[in-house]
């Protein structure tokens, strides 16, 4: 098993309170798996990623454990996760676009990163990286300012594979992408698992279809918690939670027109991370509720692979 | 109302800006008001560059861009009238700023007038248009929101104003399916009162859903445009063809398209002009004029 998480919570400390984005969360992933993690805004996805790599100073380690390749990950020690990052364990981060320091040209900020890390520069691998992500050798003499969104994401996600990490946390890494560079962008993660360069990935989108063309397992979250996680073809075909198929039924197809069918969102939004209410977090906007889920529904595999949290599934 | 007319863009590259790249070539098309216009490319086909010139954040260096036929001149009143929200919400928002802060900014600036109470009123209504509980996001500062919540807020601000274009660019793309369809419905509402939207999107789904008229670009250039029903319904340019097979569906896997490389077109060898294949369909393929491959 690449990566085994156990009851992770991880809560941000405001002055109203604390935000409990992460509050209780297990999973594994196993080797050479691809796990796509899905959710509405808000239910504590980059909280997860995050947590992985490095937590922010608001951010609090609660409770819970990490292991990756049989090794516990030190999440709560920023100076003991040094060893660990990009070596071991990466992220690409949500709206990386903004992450590239502005006053180098791309290569050399790249050679400048790798040596701080205590790494030779291999120029031969980088144009090899460049090509799986389709982005053009050139893009090493220009300032970030001059390559549009799309093209700076690319370029974040060449320099966190580098030193090929176990494990590869890619957030919402193509959601800016046209869908060309999409399927290609896709493609080259699935070859890095596939050649071997990372071991495992957790493969963060909102878009279900695009995740569905890539990932092995399929996880939904809810409010800080886990819904439902199963097999891809499974969790799309048969999901069990309603709120799994509240969000898949929302997805709208190309060809469909406002003006001649309107679609609708899932009623109500997600609870407070503040005070999150007892038993059931989907509790009020769930058209299945019923006098138990008033209790906090246990995570239950229904089938092989295939856990929900909810009494009714 | 906006109006872009054979605009190009050419910016300087490299240390000494001794090289040039060709960002937009050429472009024209218009948005009215109450029409959604979606504007499709893949990445680095001048789409955010097209956005930038009519926010007028960076100069034409052809062509002209104009609203209601007075040229783009950045300023409170252009503002006012025409808003953008970029794809990377972090770099549109100033971190040390309370969101409370950012939309009390835009009253002092914008509706001295209205009373506080009044005006608190109108923020909470319109954060709750964009589906955000007003009360769990407005004492927050931008790094302790999500990405989506965050993106959402950016809407709510160009939503207060007195808006007749907005420019949007991907802002629904890091939104999970339920609420991108509540923000792009409140969107179709908006466009229903008269308001003219250009919709920058990767998603084709999306554009369909709202955009009476769509233009797709390549490399700076339009190569298809016209009534979205056409244009996705009767593809005619290789590349718009290609980009509907990329197009990740649930229960299917991905097709195989032919990628478009070897185009007379696109290799230059075509006029590249746009006809007029049917009524309000127009494509720049030199297939149309007996394109020998
Ligand atoms: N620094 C912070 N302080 C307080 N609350 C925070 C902070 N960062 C995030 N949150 C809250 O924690 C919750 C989870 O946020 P997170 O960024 O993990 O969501 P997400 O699932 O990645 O959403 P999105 O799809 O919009 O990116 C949200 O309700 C958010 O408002
Ligand atoms: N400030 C700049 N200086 C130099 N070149 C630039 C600048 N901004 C953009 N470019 C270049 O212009 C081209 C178009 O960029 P633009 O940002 O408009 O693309 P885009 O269609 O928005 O792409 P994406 O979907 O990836 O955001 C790209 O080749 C990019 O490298
Ligand atoms: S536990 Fe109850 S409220 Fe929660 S999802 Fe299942 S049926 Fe709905
Ligand atoms: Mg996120
Ligand atoms: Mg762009």
């Amino acid at each position: 098993m690449s990566l085994r998480v156990n009851d992770l919570k991880v809560y941000y400390k405001t002055l109203k309170g604390e935000v409990k984005a992460l509050d209780g969360v297990s999973f594994e992933v196993g080797d050479g798996e691809i796990l796509g993690l899905a959710g509405e805004s808000g239910c504590g996805k980059t909280t997860l990623a995050k947590s992985l790599i490095r937590m922010d100073g608001r951010m609090r380690h609660t409770g819970g454990t990490v292991e990756l390749d049989g090794e516990e990950l030190p999440i709560g020690d920023d100076r003991r996760m040094n060893a660990f990052r990009f070596h071991r364990v990466s992220l690409v981060p949500q709206y990386s676009m903004s992450a590239l320091n502005p006053t180098r040209k791309i290569g050399k900020m790249v050679t400048e990163l790798l040596r701080s890390r205590g790494v030779t520069p291999d120029a031969g691998k980088l144009r090899g990286r460049l090509d799986a992500v389709g982005l053009p050798h050139e893009v090493l003499d220009r300032y970030p300012i001059e390559l549009s969104g799309g093209m700076k994401q690319r370029m974040v996600m060449v320099v966190s594979t580098l030193l090929d990490p176990s494990l590869l946390i890619a957030d919402e890494i193509t959601s800016a992408l046209d869908v060309s560079t999409q399927k290609a962008v896709a493609g080259a993660l699935a070859g890095f698992r596939d050649d071997g360069l990372v071991k495992s990935m957790i493969f963060v989108t909102h878009d279900l279809s695009l995740t569905y063309q890539i990932a092995d397992t399929i996880m939904i979250m809810y409010a800080g918690r886990l819904a439902e996680k199963a097999p891809a073809k499974e969790i799309i075909e048969a999901p069990r939670h309603p709120y799994t198929r509240l969000l898949i039924n929302s997805l709208p197809e190309v060809g469909v027109r406002y003006a001649e069918r309107k679609l609708a969102g899932i009623a109500g939004s997600p609870p407070s991370l503040l005070n999150p209410p007892k038993g059931c977090r989907f509790r009020d906007r769930c058209p299945l509720a019923f006098g138990q889920c008033e209790q906090e529904p246990p995570v239950v595999e229904v089938a092989p692979n295939h856990s929900v949290a909810c009494w009714k599934a | 109302m906006l109006k872009l007319d054979n605009v190009t863009k050419v910016y300087r590259v490299g240390a000494f800006g001794g090289k040039t790249l060709t960002a937009v070539g050429d472009v024209s098309f218009d948005v009215r008001p109450g029409e959604v216009v979606s504007l499709i490319g893949e990445s680095g086909s001048g789409k955010s560059t097209i956005g930038k010139m009519i926010l007028g954040l960076t100069p034409v260096t052809g062509g002209s861009i104009t609203l209601d036929g007075a040229p783009v001149r950045p300023g409170k009143e252009y503002y006012r009238h025409v808003q953008g929200v970029f794809q990377d919400p972090f770099s549109s928002y100033n971190p040390v700023f309370k969101a409370d802060r950012v939309f009390q900014m835009i009253r002092q600036a914008y509706y001295p007038e209205v009373r506080e109470t009044d005006w608190a009123e109108r923020v909470h209504a319109t954060i709750r248009d964009v589906r955000l509980d007003p009360d769990q996001v407005l004492g927050r500062y931008p790094h302790q929101l999500s990405g989506g919540q965050l993106q959402r807020l950016l809407i709510a601000r160009a939503l207060l104003l007195d808006l007749k274009l907005l420019v949007a660019d991907e802002i629904t793309s890091m939104l999970d399916a339920s609420t991108r369809i509540d923000v792009l419905n409140l969107l179709a509402e908006l466009k229903e009162r008269g308001l003219g939207v250009l919709y920058v999107t990767h998603d084709l789904s999306l554009g369909t859903y709202l955009a009476e008229r769509t233009v797709v670009l390549r490399h700076g250039k339009v190569v298809e445009m016209g009534l979205t029903d056409k244009v996705f319904g009767n593809p005619l340019h290789p590349y718009t063809r290609q980009l509907l097979a990329a197009v990740p569906r649930l229960h299917a896997p991905w097709e195989d398209a032919e990628p478009v490389t070897d185009c007379l077109y696109h290799r230059g060898g075509a006029s590249g002009g746009l006809s007029e294949a049917e009524e309000g369909h127009f494509v720049a393929c030199a297939r149309l004029d007996g394109c020998p491959e």
